[in-house]
């Protein structure tokens, strides 16, 4: 048995949610193989030859990897796919664009977001925005698996030495085009990967007061987040959510400010290993699930947090 | 052109969802079953697009129990033209879901597939983007916005990190995500007229596929709760604690 994993990077450095997908895949005791691919992707691909546990990298270099388009990649995977008894990636969006679309080509089921390996074929997946949990497992003969990245820790990114092999591309499919992005480009961590998020909700009452999160946030090296609420009224932009339809996080600290923990919040933060609420209404279900509530006014509460960080 | 939406029953998204006492899966009975929030959102894209006359007919399929007729009627009344239904004997994983969607799709050739980007019940976020191999169209995965053109869609999609842009190639399956659009309400005209449109029922042994479930679920069971904690009496304390008790800062 081999293990292959399905590397997620920006062309400079791996990013997080690869490290704890790798750890997923450790826990089957096998060999880890990492399959990297993109244009000019030789500083990364070194990069993945480093991370402890991994035995060799596969790399692909060709221009219609640059984009990371599911009609290119799929075939690729497909055709080394067969040397593998399981196939994991990180249910980012990158890894739930391009994963299924593997698994149909190769007609096996996919396990979607898995939170704990059994043992080699069964495996613990949040079903209903995590309000039940389903243990499933699977007869396929090679497991297609993507890995909810806040239920594992990260993989080391040093103390290996994995040799690195280049693969033939498999050609563009002609089927879809790059056209541009917008990416936030936030000095702050990825929400995903922070040990600390600050969110605002409903309660900041206007995009403006973010700032007073920011400004907290920069002090703690933190990363800021909004609930839905927050981002349906235009306060914060829509990848600053966290919930069931956003963004699934994990940190050490979430606190949450001005937010009443609709159960999509919930869904989004719960796992959280401290969680504070700075809310006004006593009776929010917020405070349910906090470790430390705070009842007061956010715009006395918030500025005086920041002082006394200063 | 014709437009395809698969609309899925489930639970209701403001039901609480209750874990059977045996684990063997979530309380269905007695529960309010709603058409999946996702794919109310691509119905009403289908109806946008129909409305701009880049469409002229919008065909609503749904695989699953008998009641799953009461959900392709909803979208009728929202306003698509017709229906197929296909009733399935036991629930059915993405893969099957979407090889019965790819058949119906040959024998309709739409011009576009528009699906939810995940349903709300088992979250996989698989069955369009495995339509999409199994076809070998392309695909635009978690659509916010969607613009058409000649032969092809400009879609862009919600990223982690933010947005991105892709042009494919129709015919394409889009999948949607939660802020494309708001949902219309159907009228209570359109609900009367909704009765009258035709639903097809196919029967799913005629469609050639195995859809002998892949996974077994062994365990549904109810996550941990968390307590509640404490609560302080000022920002001192709350600091306080923080360093020294969570020690999380």
């Amino acid at each position: 048995m081999t293990i292959l994993v399905i590397v997620e990077h920006d062309n400079k450095t791996i990013l997080p949610a690869t490290l704890n997908t790798i750890t997923a895949a450790a826990a089957l005791l096998e060999p880890i193989e990492a399959l990297i691919f993109g244009n000019e992707l030789e500083d990364v691909a070194k990069q993945a030859s480093t991370i402890a546990s991994i035995t060799k990298v596969l790399s692909a270099n060709s221009e219609e990897y640059a984009h990371n388009l599911a009609e290119n990649i799929a075939p690729l995977i497909q055709k080394i796919a067969s040397d593998y008894s399981h196939i994991f990636a990180p249910a980012t969006t990158f890894g739930k664009n391009i994963m299924p679309r593997v698994a149909a080509l190769l007609d096996m089921m996919q396990i979607s977001d898995i939170i704990e390996v059994i043992s080699s074929d069964t495996f613990k997946r949040p079903i209903y925005a995590g309000n039940a949990l389903a243990t499933v497992k699977s007869s396929d003969p090679i497991k297609l698996i993507t890995v909810r990245s806040t239920a594992f820790d990260m993989a080391d990114l040093n103390g290996g030495s994995a040799s690195i092999e280049t693969i033939t591309a498999s050609g563009d499919s002609g089927l879809s085009e790059f056209k541009s992005s917008e990416l936030s480009g936030s000095e702050r961590p990825e929400l995903t990967s922070a040990g600390i998020i600050i969110s605002g909700g409903r309660g900041m009452q206007d995009g403006a007061n973010f700032a007073m999160l920011e400004n907290i946030a920069d002090k703690l090296g933190a990363a800021v987040g909004a609930s839905r609420a927050a981002v349906d009224a235009g306060f914060a932009p829509n990848d600053y959510q966290v919930g069931q339809t956003g963004k699934v996080v994990a940190p050490d600290l979430y606190m949450a400010v001005g937010i009443s923990g609709a159960i999509q919040h919930l869904a989004g933060m719960k796992d959280s290993k401290v969680i504070v609420a700075i809310n006004k209404d006593e009776e929010a279900p917020i405070f349910q699930v906090a470790d430390y509530g705070l009842v007061a006014d956010l715009f006395d509460a918030v500025p005086e947090l920041e002082n006394k960080l200063s | 052109m014709k437009i395809m939406v698969p609309v899925k029953r489930v639970i209701d998204y403001n039901v609480k969802v209750r874990v059977k006492q045996d684990q063997s899966g979530v309380e269905l009975n007695n529960v309010k079953m709603a058409m999946n929030p996702f794919d109310e959102i691509a119905v009403e894209q289908a109806l946008r697009i129909k409305e701009a006359g880049d469409a002229d007919e919008i065909i609503l399929v749904s695989i699953g129990p008998s009641q799953s007729q009461e959900t392709i009627r909803t979208g009728l009344a929202m306003g698509a033209d017709r229906g197929i239904f296909i009733e399935a004997p036991h629930e059915t994983e993405p893969l099957s879901v979407a090889k019965l969607l790819a058949n119906i799709a040959k024998q309709e050739n739409p011009g576009l597939i528009i699906c939810g980007k995940q349903a709300i019940d088992d979250d996989s976020n698989q069955t369009g983007q495995m339509m999409s191999a199994l076809l070998g169209w392309s695909q635009a995965t978690f659509a916010s916005a969607v613009s058409l053109s000649a032969n092809t869609a400009l879609v862009t999609r919600e990223i982690d990190g933010g947005l991105e842009t892709i042009s494919v190639k129709m015919p394409a399956v889009i999948t949607v995500d939660l802020r494309l659009n708001e949902p219309r309400y159907a009228s209570l005209p359109n609900i009367m007229k909704a009765k009258k449109k035709p639903i097809d029922v196919i029967s799913i042994d005629t469609l050639g596929v195995d859809i002998t479930p892949r996974l077994s679920v062994l365990k549904v069971e109810e996550p941990e709760t968390r307590k509640a904690g404490i609560k302080v009496g000022s920002v001192e304390e709350l600091l306080t604690k923080l360093q020294d008790e969570a020690k999380v800062i």
